[in-house]
């Protein structure tokens, strides 16, 4: 196990490398710079933007300062749009939100769609199996891009009962996470079920049922630990989903997270904001990657590393 | 940790030796959810194809005489022509849904295909061979595994504009790393059946035994995962559109045409969000059901 | 003499509006308890620094933050700011400021005139890389250009202290509407201390220092900005507002439902939903003129496409696209159909008179667009082929769409081109296009401020329209006494040769809070002060 962790952050350092390497040349390749502005900038003022941020650096200069200062400082530089902010404190402030409604989302997903997929399958082909199968296919091809301005006409206009958007306190956090949470949740539910109506039709469990076990007891303790392991393998996927629907949570609810920065830091070539972003998502993705199979690894026991 | 990911699809969905295929389609015929499913895919693909001859109005016509009064006088309606009501500049709702149909399902199949194909040959190379180069490209997929893809995608399209072919190309590539996965782990029990070894021993060429005995001995896994893969495809196209970088004007996908209805909702034109959704559901939910309805006849294990 | 007339009316009017100055709440009316203002923001601010800031969005922060050296009320007129008046010698180019010496920063410093000194200088330095630098050469500040280029010290930019309250500025060319451009926020001071002490990390919430009737006291990155009120801002025993806060909402349409739910008093109104909102809130709902005009640039220079090189293709297109569908139909909210490139509402300028605009009526146009075609070559069997380039907006491509419908009647096929900001932006200045959307915020309220930019010599003629009659008028309207027949004439060039294909002018639609008062009703720019404004009781 040990070797095997070790293995994968071995991993982890190329693919960052990668990273940067991949988005650095994307940005530059591409036509207008950060600099671009409605009126062409006289030749020494832009060359002094360009001495600012190192712009005038042959590229493989730029690419080793840049990683320097990542190694050596922690230190991701100055947004080239937000010209009186680092990226640093860019992300030090948006990513503690997307953190937040994403760690919830994430939670609200699995504990939920988990009962509602074992519920469906212990009541297999009842009217709460249709209804949970029904409103987790229908949940799950919903987008969020519909279902966030839908949940703000609701609760914001007509019932008048949460904040349309911003990030103040708990009371911010509801619409973020039932428009983030809900087509992972189907989709949890939908697997879950799947898995666990097999798992109860085999033998250990048919096994456990005759030894005379209570039912509560047979689910819990021998059923639902392997029928976890597709909806476990779900998880990775469904991370990097989820970092994609944030941007359309920071779009509708405003809430300053780190999706929108990244898509502004985009659509503005602000390079430094846009690598900061994207190396702190695949950081995340590996390390997300990395729990995922450790956890794997944990509930089957078959798993050699 | 070779078997992480590799969902259950794939060890599933190994066709036993017997006449296979046979069972397969009884089993699928008898399902009732999959039968629905491909009902409503062929209902969908009619009228994306045909749908255009049934339009009075051409996707790009403004209508002068709604225009500036969409809620008043948009609405769906016979007498106009506009079976789905028009969009917020007067433009016949039905035509472009027809339209938008035709690119999102091109781009949930393309993007699909793309995927199988790249995924395929990468995965079948790499447990064809094994050892070194399985090593080595099984860890580069894992690296590429952390890139975020949406990201890039995102990028490409800023950068290089709105482009179909990158949007095809680019939903396409961000899915096959799974696949090939998939097919290796798939690949690697099937190297060592007698027909290859014959395949091998009779001084074939790997590439061809590669295309000739590995990939149609996949083709079920292969199936089950290109019909659950075009309703993601579908899904990533429609951010993409939500963002603003999807097709260029004056054409449209479907989700360019829900994230349109969807930001006017509130503004009493909800025509412009159902019909588009309706399309978008049924496509999905067809290509789910018909997924599932194939992943179960193609394992016998479940019956 | 315009020059002098200006003058004579700004010192009447800072002399009157002395005591006016700040929130006049008239006599028998109830303030209400709650006197908070929360607008909205499109887009995050990208900078609260006055020389770095280069958006609309950030000036209406920093003139809640920052004062410069003249204000402007409700009409658009001249108040005194940190400045209390000034003088001009007699050739125009010296102008002495006399500054109030109650003026103070929020630490409790005074503002001198060392700290406007200090700002511009700032501005110009090519050290400082503001976007904004050419602002000073725009002000015609002695050796502004020489400066900014970076081959002159900024000591010697034309700006001087003559003590703590007199400032000197020297220009090189007279400038009737000098006076109005220092309303602008690149001019504001700011406090050499606390930047010199914090580095770019100055403006955080908390480290700003500045010296306008708010402190900023919160600013979330995208989310929100929070102002309170300044309590050593000279006037703030007239401040009435005592906070104003600034919500990001990245969506116009999102943003109409919030305020719609009572979370903010005022919100731009999506287009095409003007009419409605009239209707149901009538004393919400405004719309008043705004300072920029819409067009389609036509690329006429040396890489654009052949066909634009032909006048009668030029004026072709710009007959062909119905204006009044575009703003009755498309934006349906108060703005106007443009027949010409200067706004209708800039202070004295009056349109010339043209056939097109004034004569002809749509259907007219139309013939006339197909026979200019004919004329040009072009016809059924010949299709004109033209892109045209659009930034990403819901209005732009709205109107995209519906002018390259209007253009197919007359047998041009247009492909559409949609492109991110900075792209498109950066496509233009390198004359890679044919048609590109285009709009220009005027900087002042005065005609010059959009024809200056179709000189040979402008920075913003991305389409290369060199034309040396249009150089000379503008060139002569300079020291001319009486400008405006030479911006008429202007104008008539422009209708002439069609280089850019005038669409709409702007208004502001706003759904503004019945409760709130004190907003500008009738200033072109728009420039509001929360110091103005108070919000009645119910």
């Amino acid at each position: 196990m040990f070797t095997f962790i070790l293995k994968r952050l071995a991993i982890a350092i190329p693919t960052l490398l990668l990273l940067i390497v991949i988005s650095f040349l994307l940005m530059h390749s591409a036509p207008g710079g950060p600099f671009t502005a409605e009126r062409e900038l006289p030749p020494q003022v832009l060359a002094n933007l360009n001495a600012k941020y190192g712009l005038d650096q042959p590229l493989w200069r730029q690419i080793t300062t840049y990683v320097w200062g990542i190694v050596a400082h922690f230190d991701f530089g100055p947004s080239f749009v937000y010209k009186d902010r680092t990226v640093n404190q860019i992300i030090a402030q948006g990513f503690p939100i997307t953190l937040t409604y994403g760690l919830i989302s994430f939670a609200v997903a699995v504990i939920f769609g988990v009962s509602l997929g074992v519920a469906a399958a212990i009541r297999h082909n009842s009217l709460l199996d249709y209804i949970a199968v029904g409103v987790s296919i229908g949940a799950q091809v919903l987008p969020n891009f519909v279902m966030a301005p839908i949940l703000v006409l609701i609760f914001t206009l007509w019932l008048g009962v949460l904040p349309g958007g911003g990030w103040q306190g708990p009371e911010y956090w509801i619409m973020p996470v039932i428009a983030l949470s809900t087509s992972f949740m189907a989709s949890i539910a939908r697997i879950t079920r799947s898995s666990m109506l097999e798992v109860l039709t085999s033998n250990h469990i048919r096994t456990a049922r005759a030894k005379g076990l209570p039912e509560r007891r047979v689910i819990l303790r021998h059923a639902l630990k392997p029928a976890l392991l597709p909806v476990i393998s779900y998880l990775g996927p469904a991370f990097v989903a989820m970092i994609t629907g944030s941007v359309v949570v920071d779009i509708y609810f405003s809430t300053g997270g780190i999706g929108k920065a990244f898509v502004d830091s985009a659509l503005n070539r602000d390079y430094a904001v846009m690598m900061g972003v994207t190396i702190l998502v695949g950081a995340l993705t590996i390390f997300f990657t990395l729990v995922v199979d450790i956890l794997y690894g944990w509930i089957d026991p078959k798993i050699r590393y | 940790m070779v078997a992480t990911t590799e969902n259950s699809v794939a060890t599933k969905a190994v066709a036993k030796g017997r006449s296979p295929w046979a069972d397969a389609r009884r089993r699928f015929w008898r399902n009732k959810a999959a039968m629905m499913g491909l009902f409503i895919l062929i209902a969908v693909a009619a009228f994306a194809i045909f749908g255009g001859w049934a339009a009075q109005w051409s996707n790009e016509e403004l209508d002068y005489n709604v225009m500036g009064q969409i809620a008043e006088l948009g609405g769906p309606s016979f007498a106009n022509g506009h079976y789905f009501g028009t969009d917020d500049l007067g433009r016949d709702l039905f035509a472009r849904t027809v339209q938008g149909t035709q690119i999102s399902l091109a781009v949930g199949v393309i993007g699909a295909i793309i995927a199988c194909v790249v995924g395929t040959l990468y995965g079948a190379t790499a447990g064809y061979f094994g050892g070194r180069i399985d090593g080595i490209m099984m860890r580069t997929v894992d690296i590429l595994m952390a890139v975020p893809y949406m990201f890039v995608l995102i990028l490409l399209l800023v950068m290089y504009g709105r482009s179909i072919t990158i949007l095809f190309v680019g939903i396409g590539l961000i899915s096959w790393m799974e696949m090939s996965r998939i097919v290796r782990g798939q690949t690697l029990s099937l190297k060592g059946r007698e027909y290859v070894e014959a395949a091998r021993a009779t001084g074939v060429s790997a590439p061809l035994i590669i295309l000739r005995h590995i990939v149609p001995n996949l083709a079920g896994v292969i199936a089950v995962y290109a019909t659950l893969l075009v309703p993601l495809m579908i899904l990533t196209e429609s951010f993409i559109s939500f963002l603003g970088l999807g097709v260029q004007e004056p054409m449209t996908s479907l989700g360019a045409l829900i994230s349109e209805g969807a930001g006017t909702i509130a503004y009493g034109t909800t025509w412009q969000l159902g019909f588009p959704l309706l399309f978008f559901c049924l496509t999905l939910f067809g290509f789910f059901f018909v997924g599932d309805g194939l992943r179960d006849a193609l394992d016998p294990k479940d019956r | 003499m315009k020059m002098k007339k200006l003058l004579a009316t700004s010192a009447i009017a800072i002399s009157l509006a002395f005591q006016a100055h700040a929130a006049a709440v008239p006599d028998g009316v109830t303030l209400a308890d709650d006197q908070t203002y929360t607008f909205w923001l499109l887009d995050a601010i990208k900078s609260m620094d006055p020389q770095i800031n280069t958006d609309v969005e950030g000036s209406d922060v920093l003139r809640n933050l920052f004062e410069g050296l003249y204000n402007e009320d409700g009409n658009g007129e001249l108040i005194p700011g940190v400045a209390i008046d000034h003088t001009v010698s007699d050739d125009g180019l010296t102008y002495t400021f006399n500054l109030r010496d109650t003026a103070k920063w929020s630490n409790g410093d005074h503002v001198t005139a060392n700290d406007f000194v200090y700002a511009w200088r700032r501005l110009a330095d090519p050290a400082t890389a503001s976007e904004y630098a050419w602002y000073m050469e725009l002000m015609q500040v002695e050796n502004a250009s020489a400066v900014v280029a970076g081959d002159m010290p900024t000591d010697q930019l034309g700006i001087t202290a003559l003590d703590d309250h007199t400032l000197e500025v020297k220009i090189t060319t007279p400038l009737p509407y000098f006076p109005q451009m220092l309303v602008h926020a690149s001019t504001f001071p700011v406090p050499q201390k606390t930047i010199e002490a914090n580095g770019d990390n100055w403006t955080q919430a908390g480290t700003l220092v500045g010296n306008g009737a708010y402190t900023l006291t919160e600013h979330q990155l995208g989310e929100r900005v929070v102002m309170e009120k300044n309590d050593t801002y000279w006037a703030s025993t007239n401040t009435v507002m005592t906070q104003l806060t600034a919500l990001t909402i990245n969506d116009g349409n999102q943003a109409l439902t919030r305020y719609l739910a009572g979370e903010l008093d005022r919100v731009d109104i999506p287009a095409g939903q003007y009419p409605r909102l009239k209707e149901e809130y009538p004393d919400q709902a405004t719309s008043t003129p705004y300072n920029c005009s819409y067009i389609y640039m036509l690329n006429v220079g040396e890489k654009g496409p052949e066909a634009l090189k032909d006048v009668r293709v030029r004026q072709a297109l710009a007959y062909a696209i119905d204006r009044d569908v575009i703003v009755d139909r498309i934006l349906q909210g108060g703005q106007k159909a443009a027949y010409n490139w200067t706004h209708w509402a800039i202070a004295d300028f009056e349109r010339p008179q043209s056939e097109w605009a004034d004569e002809m009526d749509q259907a007219q146009r139309i013939e006339k667009a197909k026979k200019l075609m004919i004329e040009a070559g072009y016809g059924p069997d010949k299709p004109l082929e033209l892109r045209l380039q659009y930034n990403t907006s819901d209005d732009h491509k709205k109107i995209a769409i519906a002018a390259s419908q209007m253009l197919k009647a007359i047998g041009v096929n247009i492909v559409l081109d949609n492109y991110e900001w900075k792209i498109h932006t950066d496509r233009m200045q390198n004359q890679d296009f044919d048609m590109a959307r285009y709009a220009w915020c005027g900087d002042y309220n005065e005609a010059s401020t959009y024809l200056d930019l179709m000189t040979s010599y402008s920075g913003h003629n991305n389409g290369e329209f060199f034309n040396d009659a249009y150089d000379k008028v503008m060139a002569d309207s300079k020291t001319a006494a009486d400008p405006q027949p030479l911006y008429q004439q202007a104008e008539t060039i422009l209708t002439e040769e069609m280089p850019i294909i005038p669409l709409y002018h702007y208004a502001n639609v706003d759904m503004i809070a019945a409760d709130i008062k004190g907003l500008p009703q009738n200033n072109v720019n728009n420039t509001w002060y929360g110091k103005d404004m108070y919000r009645v009781a119910e």
